[in-house]
């Protein structure tokens, strides 16, 4: 593939609230493991599969842009050529991107945000941009039905939890442009659209079943525009994509309205109708200001049209998020299983991996879709289910693990019963722990005994 | 043997439930009523269903179809004008033997709505299966075979599949319903696997950049298609539920707007709506002028093959002859060497042209007199019109036995009702309505009928027989002025009333009228729905943070605060101030009390908040009362505030009420029940505040007899005072002027409850 002159920012994120105490000073957002190798490295491996491999990864605050530097500098030294920004924490995607416009100079940006796990090839997205010549191209894909679909424990519960609607996209009668946005928590009664774009395409498909995966391909120009001159804007998703869908079309359909004659006002609506659908059509011009060739009306010039685009990724494809919890735990779960093809390990005949150095006790058995890194070491009468264990953990006798993400340098002694729960590393779990959905953050001490049950235990 | 072995095997077919629903004869319900004014005046005095469209009254099309698509038994439900409904059905083919299905009429002179014919029929029990509903002015020529198996089916799985609509692509520009069919676009939501409709909208309010709809639509179905490019063909495939459904709810009056959207809405007993999207048929109803332009012409175009001129599908059609660019021209024309007739035009039997008349796109009927330079455009010519020399036509309507005199000229949009006459070089303005009846005066909003007068089909108004007989009398067109004021008004020697147009209703002309929309409304309506679209950003960016932004660790910097609210709550005092008023008119109390209620409800205040809106319109109406002196106005005040005390403590009172049914989950924890009366009454203190600073300055010396006054009149208890007292204690020292002020009172207040403590001892 040649050089497709789009630049790269992979927006990283910081220390976010919402995944303590899996995150921390020492581990940023980027750095959570999945299937033990930081989450960002799933993106960086994307892109590069894509040949892009020009990269500005914006971290949130000094110390976690050091870490994840360091960690990039080590991993990919050879293969990729990153920058890593560190931005203040709390300035928003969009004061993120502000803040490093200004290096921006390809024609088209693709910004991806650091959690995303996905098989979707970039290179997809960029070229539907290209193809439609959008100001902004986004990648929607299935949402994932949350909760652990296949655990027998909290079964029943899931069933009852509808899944969630994680959008409310609204798509031409094509699937190709993106009319309406709005985030499912966001809409409290009513979805409110836009009349004026309904009336532009007649027909608008409203699908609550698709996500945005916080992939965007945006044309520079506009974007560095719209950071300019919005200065109030602080998110992509909450400021700048609506107002982008919000605005679209809106110089062609005043354009329209000029053409309008008294004779067979019939025949002039079909016209304008045709103009309309040619021009929305239309493909790609070279530059954005370009994309105005059928402009008969020169004082509408100054205004913009644009296009708002969607890729859509067949459902095949896997696509999530690491933004909860949830999804830290049914990523883990899915990368070594259902998706096992994004974790670049090769699975056993049991479909599992058991690293050559772990050593397993007697009577041990590790499951399918299970993990076990390097130097790891199982007591007798293990069992391991569905869970991924880190490097170098020291795992007893009798010692239950199901549905559950272990990192590295734990200690688990006997008699120990895990389940869906996410042990952090350095975490000590004494005799006869029972943890049910539990998070235990990292340098934790679980007593003995001690049971719990849907908590999040952290150092104070 | 055999046989009878064939007839038994067929018998016990028939037992099937399948076979038992298609044994039941397709039935149809004709509305030959449209159940609302737009053709008015014409249909003073013919019903709409008799309407010439093309030179064959509409209801032929309509029971053309219906005879097309198998239908065996027809319910012809007249309302207004039935006696002339009944009187053409009796002499049509339709009833003769040789009709493939039987037709009969159902009488109701009180029905004022499509649901009222509905219940009609419903009382008549004579609807056994699922039966088509059309009304009498629907022209179409789609296969309905497919639809009603569809329907059949869909029942058979889902009885709650009550309603299979037609719908029909349209153009999605915004424009086209306006300018094809004079009436507003439709709104749909379809699911694209089921086709079952689930939102409905047919008005949109253009002034709305928004379209609202509810969230909860998208909770069954992850897909939903929301159309703007279907057109409702208002031909619909019911189950004989519907019927009940409009007894059950005998609110419901239009079927769209009340039946669909009710049932969509209010999701009564799950009933459902499916739709049936025609392709490459044609299906459309004559709402308005605009649409019976647009629906003759497609006829003229063919559009609506075979129910078309030059073809003998309907018995009382004589011969046409198709001419190439869709000319039209029955036989037995006279037509003038020197006269052209243009494209897409039909011209009836027995009509006569004169030198050089030009007719263009337009239809003229039977036996009609064109003079010589006639120029006729876009315009519906009914039978035995007398159109002298010089006149010009232009988008009009001219009914039967219309004469215009030389040189009389139609502005786009002009009706002229049945025999009106129009004096010598006459101009009518555009829109103008013309009728030998006069206008009803008064306009029932809530009226939405045809004239509803049996005997009308003879002109006897008695103002205007004596004009019309001394006309017949002479019927040279150079006759004696008429001045008369009734005739002046369509010139010399002109007969007939030009009807104003109803307040509010000129504006909305255009739409309906049969002249092409003017461009300025056209560039108008185009532009109506795209303003600039960044004005409304503030006001989206108002919409609640969503959930993702906590996961992003990002916010919006934008927080308007609640200014919504605040507009409401002035909105809701004005709205309790205006009900006060009225009782100040004489409305008796207990009204006020129920419209005040219903205001809450309906605006979700507490009790408080009428409290508080209520006593400052007593305090106004004080303040309103003339006065010099202090002492004059606590003179004014205090009658006002004990003329409606009891008005005031109904609400302290309920506040009680209230306080059992729905604060108690919440109030209780702050020290019971009473609480909340207490709260209103602290309300009513600190709405006194606030207009003793703010609004009248010159009530603040007098702030503290008013309170003492009210603790007298009961209104106010010690209680209230005294944690207003406390609750202003911790107030800054500008706010606590007043309680200064009241120092004394209060202080007597604590004494006196000591008092009465000590007393209690």
């Amino acid at each position: 593939m040649t050089r497709m002159d789009f630049e790269v920012v992979v927006l990283a994120g910081g220390a976010s609230s919402n995944l303590s105490p899996l995150v921390s000073q020492e581990l940023p957002k980027a750095l959570l493991p999945v299937a033990n190798r930081p989450v960002l490295s799933y993106v960086l491996e994307l892109l590069e599969g894509s040949n892009l491999k020009d990269l500005i990864v914006v971290v949130e605050g000094e110390d976690a842009a050091q870490l994840v530097g360091g960690w990039i500098s080590g991993a990919y030294a050879d293969r990729l050529h990153v920058e890593v920004a560190a931005v203040p924490e709390g300035v928003g995607t969009a004061g993120a991107l502000r803040s490093i416009s200004s290096y921006l100079t390809a024609n088209d940006v693709l910004i991806v945000s650091g959690d995303l796990v996905t098989d979707v090839p970039p290179g997809a997205i960029a070229a539907t941009h290209r193809r439609h010549g959008a100001v902004v191209t986004t990648l929607l894909c299935s949402s994932p039905v949350s909760g652990p679909s296949d655990s027998g424990t909290s079964g029943g519960k899931e069933k009852a939890k509808k899944p969630v609607r994680h959008n409310i996209i609204g798509l031409d009668p094509t699937r190709q442009y993106l009319l309406h946005m709005a985030t499912g928590a966001e809409v409290e009664k009513d979805i409110r659209l836009q009349k004026r774009i309904l009336q532009a395409v007649g027909q608008m498909e409203i699908r609550a079943d698709l996500m945005d995966a916080h992939l965007y391909a945006f044309k520079r120009t506009v974007l560095q525009d719209i950071l300019d001159q919005k200065d109030k804007f602080q998110s992509i998703r909450q400021d700048i994509l609506p107002y982008l869908i919000r605005t679209q079309l809106s110089s062609e359909v005043s354009r329209n309205g000029l053409v309008s004659s008294e004779s067979g006002s019939n025949k002039s609506a079909v016209q304008d109708d045709l103009r309309w659908l040619s021009q929305h059509r239309e493909i790609a011009p070279s530059t954005f200001q370009d994309s105005q060739p059928l402009s008969l009306k020169s004082q509408r010039d100054d205004q913009r049209s644009h296009k708002c685009c969607v890729y859509i990724a067949n459902e095949s494809k896997y696509c999530a998020r690491l933004n909860s919890i949830q999804a830290f735990s049914d990523i883990n779960r899915d990368v070594i299983g259902e998706a096992s093809h994004l974790s670049g390990y090769s699975f056993s005949a049991q479909n599992n991996i058991i690293h050559p150095s772990a050593e397993l006790g007697s009577k041990t058995t590790v499951g399918p879709q299970c993990m076990l890194a390097e130097g790891s070491k199982l007591g007798d009468k293990c069992s391991v289910k569905r869970s991924v264990i880190g490097r170098h953990c020291r795992i007893g006798s009798n010692v239950k693990i199901v549905n559950s993400v272990v990192m590295n340098h734990v200690t688990i002694d006997d008699g120990c019963s895990i389940q869906g729960s996410v042990i952090c590393s350095n975490v000590q779990l004494q005799e006869r722990v029972v943890l049910k959905d539990c998070q235990v953050g990292a340098g934790y001490i679980v007593t003995s005994g001690s049971e719990h049950k849907s908590e999040s235990l952290a150092r104070k | 043997m055999a046989q009878k072995k064939g007839q038994r095997g067929a018998n016990s077919v028939a037992a099937d439930d399948s076979e038992v629903v298609s044994r039941v004869p397709l039935q149809a319900v004709l509305l030959a009523d449209s159940f609302n004014l737009r053709f008015r005046p014409i249909t003073l005095e013919r019903p709409k269903v008799l309407l010439p469209l093309v030179n064959v009254p509409m209801i032929e099309y309509t029971l053309a179809w219906l005879d097309s698509v198998g239908v065996e038994e027809v319910f012809v439900f007249c309302c207004s004008h039935s006696q002339q409904v009944k009187d053409y059905l009796k002499e049509s083919e339709w009833t003769k033997p040789t009709s493939r299905f039987s037709v009969t009429t159902i009488e109701s002179h009180d029905a004022i709505s499509a649901g009222d014919a509905l219940r009609v029929i419903y009382e008549k029990s004579v609807i056994h299966g699922d039966f088509v509903l059309i009304s009498g002015d629907t022209i179409s020529n789609m296969n309905l075979a497919q639809a009603l198996r569809e329907h059949k089916e869909r029942k058979k799985k889902d009885p709650l599949a009550v309603m299979t609509m037609i719908i029909k692509h349209s153009k999605p520009s915004n424009l086209t319903h306006q300018t094809r069919f004079g009436t507003d676009k439709v709104l749909m939501a379809i699911d694209p696997q089921t086709k079952e409709l689930i939102f409905y909208e047919d008005k949109v309010n253009p002034s709305q950049r928004f379209i609202s709809i509810d969230k909860t639509l998208l909770a069954d179905n992850t897909s939903v298609y929301l159309h703007n490019d279907k057109q409702d063909c208002y031909i619909d495939i019911c189950s004989p539920e519907v019927l009940s459904l409009f007894m059950d709810n005998f609110d419901y009056q239009h079927l769209r707007r009340h039946f669909v959207k009710g049932l969509l809405v209010d999701d009564i007993m799950g009933y459902k709506i499916f739709t049936h999207e025609i392709h490459s048929s044609y299906a459309a109803r004559i709402d308005n002028f605009r649409s019976y332009g647009t629906i003759s012409k497609d006829i003229l175009q063919r559009w609506t093959y075979p129910l078309v001129p030059n073809f003998q599908y309907f018995g009382n059609s004589s011969k046409v002859k198709l001419d190439r660019e869709g000319i039209y021209k029955a036989s037995d024309i006279v037509q003038s060497q020197s006269a052209r007739i243009g494209a897409v035009t039909l011209i009836g039997s027995g009509t006569t042209i004169g030198n050089h008349s030009v007719i263009t796109n337009s239809v003229v009927g039977h036996g009609c007199t064109l003079g010589n330079n006639v120029c006729i455009n876009g315009c519906y010519i009914w039978d035995n019109v007398i159109i002298e020399d010089d006149c010009r036509l232009n988008h009009a309507i001219v009914c039967d036995g219309v004469h215009l005199r030389a040189g009389v000229v139609l502005e786009p949009g002009v009706i002229l009702s049945f025999k009106v006459e129009v004096g010598r070089l006459i101009t009518i303005p555009a829109y103008s309505k013309v009728s030998l009846r006069p206008q009803p005066s008064i306009q029932d909003s809530d009226e939405e009928l045809e004239y509803a007068d049996a005997s009308s089909a003879v002109i006897e108004s008695p103002s205007i027989t004596s004009m019309v007989s001394s006309r017949n009398a002479e019927s040279t067109p150079n006759f004696s002025v008429m001045e008369n004021s009734n005739s002046s008004e369509v010139g010399i020697a002109g007969v007939g009333y030009i009807w104003s147009t109803y307040e509010g209703e000129h504006e909305e002309e255009w739409r309906h009228s049969i002249a092409p929309i003017p461009e300025a409304k056209l560039t108008e309506l185009s532009h109506a729905y795209h303003e600039e679209p960044d004005v409304s950003y503030q006001f989206v960016s108002n919409t609640p943070v969503s959930g993702e932004l906590q996961l992003d660790s990002e916010s919006t910097g934008f927080d308007d605060g609640d200014g919504g609210d605040y507009v409401d709550s002035t909105d809701f005092d004005k709205e309790v101030e205006a009900t006060f008023h009225r009782a100040l008119t004489g409305v008796n109390q207990e009204t006020v009390i129920l419209e005040i209620n219903s205001l809450r409800l309906s605006c979700n205040k507490s009790h408080a908040d009428c409290v508080g809106a209520l006593f400052f319109s007593v305090m106004k109406l004080g303040l309103e009362a003339p006065h010099s002196s202090n002492s004059e106005l606590y003179q004014s005040i205090a009658k006002e505030i004990n003329k409606w005390k009891d008005l005031l403590k109904h609400y302290l009172k309920s506040v009680d009420e209230e306080a059992s049914n729905i604060c108690s989950g919440t109030y209780i924890l702050y020290g019971g029940l009473n609480d909340c009366n207490l709260q209103s009454k602290i309300e009513v203190i600190l709405k006194f505040e606030e207009i003793c600073s703010e609004t009248a300055t010159e009530l603040s010396p007098l702030f503290c007899t008013i309170l003492s006054y009210l603790y007298e009149k009961d209104i106010l208890s010690e209680d209230a005072i005294l944690s207003w007292e406390s609750e202003k204690g911790a107030a800054d020292e500008s706010d606590k002027i007043f309680v200064k002020q009241s120092e004394s009172f209060i202080t007597w207040l604590k004494e006196a409850s000591e008092e009465e403590d000590e007393d209690d001892e």
